[in-house]
């Protein structure tokens, strides 16, 4: 405990500078000086390290730093949690064993920042943590939970999209008597999904996930009916949309090119671009079926309105395009439902953006 | 008079007990009849209720004393007015059998209740939801037993299940390894908790052959006061009263003993419990012998596979490394492509880098890329002379009985003082690594070659690259590009989209360009099927470690 008492603001202004210009050393820096002020780990991890990371991600969105600056910023500051976690474990007072836990992303998923300051938070509070990552295949995740017998599995997404991959992890580890806490982005501000695909927790960030635990996690007693979970699944929409993305896709795009003939002028990569947007939109409006939520996809557009608008793209386009897979689903009434909401979710972003500007 | 109804056709509508006329009447009914008065005590019955109600324990409550459930059933039937919209039925016991009252119309406050005695269908309802209750338990029972590959998990779920349904504690005294016994043990209501124990099993009567597994021996009822300390649990209320000790089959190999205390001295168990019992072992022990080998096996697989997984890579004198894999099928972490650093002795040394891909996927190809890292490590001293190294390896492969080849890049690094590194890069085979320039320009390097163990001869051309701080040089195999999908659905990932996509890798750290092309590559293909895909980065970092 010596130094001057540093805030965190001034932490994260100084870890931010760093990270953003690529310094490795200097964001290490930044956050010793921390330590030197007497800052608690766990603390520089949540309040500092974590909060950059978020105004990282906030910073590509308004298209103020670049995707490569983006990689560069967060591959930086997993070093820095790496320099935090793994200084003189000696020192630090021997906590009792708790017991043991999994964290691991949901399958797809590559944002695996989240559940590695999940990972380290938990460590620190004395449990024995099996930290498997990002792109974790459901497969490993239940095999290892039969070679560890671990008290809880702790399941990070970021993106909606993964939540049907998130179900069928979650009623994995449950069937084999594991409980599991959902966290992160993808379950919702409120957790509604972690609770609509059946985990038995939800936390909203790290110290919710440690609570969580702490407060102790019931075995899931028998095999649940995943049928149970979405009755709505029945209508086979969800399973007819994916399976043919790609065809509505190239559908759509034709349709583009016939009403808007700017697009024919477009190169192979802008399409591909076009494409690539399209499929987004549908992966959208698939999971948004399988939740039966229309907020998952209503939310997706707002926020990619919000991102095109930043890059001077118009959103006119993603109006369009939303019309076209509207007639492509004309048979699928729950789909075209979303449709109209997503487009009635656009128009209202619209409004608000416009009287924003004027303002 | 009460009204009485006989709800047979020709019945008189008022028919009464003094009356003299010919034929049966209600008191000739074969079920019990019973005429109950506004105070509702019994006014009149007939002979078949008179014997129900003689049966009765203290029948000297008298005969006009009706049971207390028809009383109320009477007095809840005569307080309310008018009729009753469906037929009011009343039930009870009466002298350990069970009946149905069912009333006639009521008259001035009386009425007539005509029985049933439904005792034999009670019983088999009852019997029927126990039935089904017990089915329920064993399949929960079953189900949460078998749904585990985990020993100790599997050890928790019997001990709690056996101090559940079958006593009011249970131990599982698994088969020892060495000479140290593992004990898990509940109490009933209580968590299971494990214990690895120093204990002799003979001191327990009959756990040492239950242990054994094999011959089957019959479950034994012990003398509690031959139990030894470490058998009773801290929790268990009071004295133990009765002991048994079974041994639980497994699939051929000896699953463990189940040892169960009761507080209760009988030494049996109902013929319900028997059954449990007898269901549970056998469940249990096909559960825990099931773990027991997928523990086994698993254990084999991760000493045999430890070899043969990509290594983490980090700095080595100077120079960032960083790799990342992703095998074709998700339920494995190996196949036909591999990376390998093999570190320089010091920093002015040269560190050797290798990548390759194995014709072949799956954990066949992944053998023979370990007979190749293998080959490659006995190489080091010669690795500085790429061709040489590639020769011998190609003589190996040709003379080994495995008929697959293989594709490689070699390259030896090495940081010069000015904080460049120096690269020598050869291709066999394989497409030559890309170098991510500061600029963002994406340069190929010239090299090229045979693969190696198809051909007598190997022939290649090294070439010799410079990376300033911040640059990449990006080694990767062909299920980068290979990969199919893309927004369309059917087109490959290709070379120019991965060369795109490391024009916007400029100047990120090696570790973010193989996250992000791996990314990119695993969102072209979506769910779509994959080959095996490596990465190595090796990149000139752009602040000098201090």
């Amino acid at each position: 405990m010596s130094g001057t008492p540093l805030s965190a603001a001034e932490l994260r202004d100084r870890l931010w500078q760093a990270v953003l210009e690529g310094g490795e050393y200097e964001a290490v820096d930044a956050i010793r000086a921390g330590l030197d002020a007497g800052w608690e780990e766990e603390a520089l991890l949540l309040d500092v390290v974590a909060s950059v990371q978020e105004r990282i991600g906030a910073e590509w969105a308004a298209d103020r730093i670049t995707v490569a600056q983006e990689h560069a910023a967060t591959a930086i500051n997993e070093r820095v949690i790496t320099a935090l976690v793994h200084r003189q474990p000696a020192n630090r007072p021997a906590g009792s064993y708790r017991g043991r836990v999994t964290v691991s992303c949901v399958d797809g998923e590559w944002h695996a920042f989240p559940a590695r300051l999940v990972a380290e938070v938990l460590r620190l509070r004395g449990w024995q943590v099996d930290y498997l990552g990002a792109q974790t295949p459901t497969p490993h995740l239940v095999a290892h939970q039969h070679r560890t017998n671990s008290d809880a599995v702790l399941l990070s997404g970021s993106i909606s999209t993964h939540l049907p991959a998130a179900h069928a992890a979650i009623t994995a580890c449950q069937a084999v008597g594991v409980p599991v806490v959902a966290g992160g982005r993808a379950f919702g501000p409120d957790g509604r999904y972690a609770r609509a695909l059946g985990a038995d927790a939800w936390a909203p960030d790290a110290r919710g996930a440690a609570a969580a635990l702490e407060a102790g996690l019931a075995r899931p007693a028998a095999v649940r009916d995943t049928v149970d979970d979405l009755p709505h699944l029945a209508d086979q929409e969800y399973t007819m949309v994916v399976r043919s993305r790609s065809r509505l896709v190239k559908q759509v795009l034709v349709d583009l090119e016939s009403g808007f003939p700017a697009l024919r002028a477009y190169s192979d990569a802008q399409r591909e671009r076009t494409a690539e947007d399209l499929v987004h939109i549908m992966d959208f409006l698939a999971t948004a079926l399988y939740l039966d939520d229309a907020e998952v996809f209503t939310g997706f557009l707002r926020w990619t309105a919000e991102v095109l608008t930043a890059r001077g793209v118009p959103v006119r386009s993603l109006r369009s395009g939303l019309d076209i897979i509207g007639e492509q689903l004309h048979d699928f009434p729950r789909a075209l439902r979303l449709v109209r909401e997503g487009a009635a979710a656009l128009r209202d972003g619209a409004a608000a953006g416009a009287v924003g500007t004027a303002v | 008079m009460p009204a009485l109804v006989i709800p047979s056709p020709g019945s008189p509508a008022h028919p009464r007990a003094t009356d003299l006329r010919e034929g049966p009447t209600w008191k000739d009914a074969p079920y019990p009849v019973l005429v109950l008065g506004a105070d509702g005590r019994v006014v009149d019955l007939n002979p078949s209720a008179r014997q129900v109600l003689a049966d009765r324990r203290g029948a000297a409550a008298g005969r006009d004393e009706a049971p207390s459930w028809l009383a109320d059933a009477h007095r809840s039937l005569t307080d309310g007015t008018g009729v009753p919209s469906t037929t009011p039925r009343a039930a009870g016991e009466i002298a350990g059998r069970f009946f149905e009252a069912r009333p006639g119309p009521v008259t001035d406050g009386s009425a007539t209740w005509w029985l049933t005695d439904v005792t034999g269908r009670r019983e088999a309802e009852r019997s029927l939801l126990g039935a089904r209750r017990q089915a329920e338990v064993r399949a929960m029972v079953s189900s949460t037993l078998l749904s585990s590959l985990n020993v100790p998990r599997c050890a928790e779920v019997a001990t709690r299940t056996a101090s559940e349904h079958l006593a009011d504690a249970a131990l599982l005294v698994l088969p020892p390894v060495g000479r140290r016994y593992a004990v898990t043990h509940a109490v009933r209501g209580g968590p299971a908790v494990h214990t690895s124990r120093l204990v002799d099993p003979r001191d327990v009567p009959g756990l040492a052959e239950a242990l054994q597994g094999y011959p089957p021996v019959p479950a034994r009822w012990i003398d509690p006061a031959a139990l030894p300390e470490w058998v009773v649990p801290a929790g268990f209320g009071g004295a133990v009263g009765s002991v048994i000790v079974a041994a639980l089959p497994g699939h051929g190999v000896p699953a463990g003993a189940l040892i169960l205390l009761r507080s209760s001295t009988e030494q049996a168990f109902g013929p319900d419990e028997e059954e449990f019992a007898r269901l549970f072992a056998a469940r249990a022990g096909a559960a825990l012998s099931a773990a027991r080998l997928y523990s086994e096996q698993s254990a084999i697989t991760a000493t045999l596979m430890r070899e043969l997984l990509p290594p983490t890579l980090e700095n080595v004198h100077g120079v960032d490394y960083a790799g990342r894999y992703r095998a074709a099928s998700d339920h494995e972490r190996i196949g036909g492509d591999f990376y390998d650093v093999h570190p320089g002795a010091d920093a002015s040394r040269e560190t050797f880098v290798v990548l390759g891909d194995v014709a072949g996927k799956g954990l066949e190809a992944a053998v023979l890329t370990g007979k190749i890292r293998n080959t490659l490590h006995a190489l080091l001293p010669l690795a500085s002379d790429h061709e040489q190294v590639l020769t011998l390896l190609n003589g190996a492969l040709l003379s080994s009985h495995h008929t697959r080849f293989a594709t490689l890049v070699l390259a030896c690094v090495r940081r010069e003082d000015d904080g460049r590194v120096r690269l020598r890069l050869t291709s066999a085979g394989h497409m030559p690594p890309l170098i991510v320039r500061a600029d963002g320009r994406v340069e190929e390097a010239a090299t090229h070659g045979t693969l190696v163990g198809a051909l007598p001869s190997v022939s290649v051309r090294t070439a010799e690259e410079w990376l300033a701080p911040g640059e990449t040089c990006l080694l990767y195999t062909d299920g980068i590009t290979e990969a199919r999908g893309g927004p369309l659905g059917d087109e490959l990932f290709g070379e120019h989209r991965l060369r795109q996509a490391l024009r916007e890798c400029a100047g990120m750290p090696g570790e973010a360009v193989v996250e992000r092309v791996q990314m990119l590559a695993a969102q072209w293909l979506g769910t779509g099927n994959h080959d095996d895909m490596a990465t190595v980065a090796i990149s000139a970092p752009r602040t000098a470690r201090r």
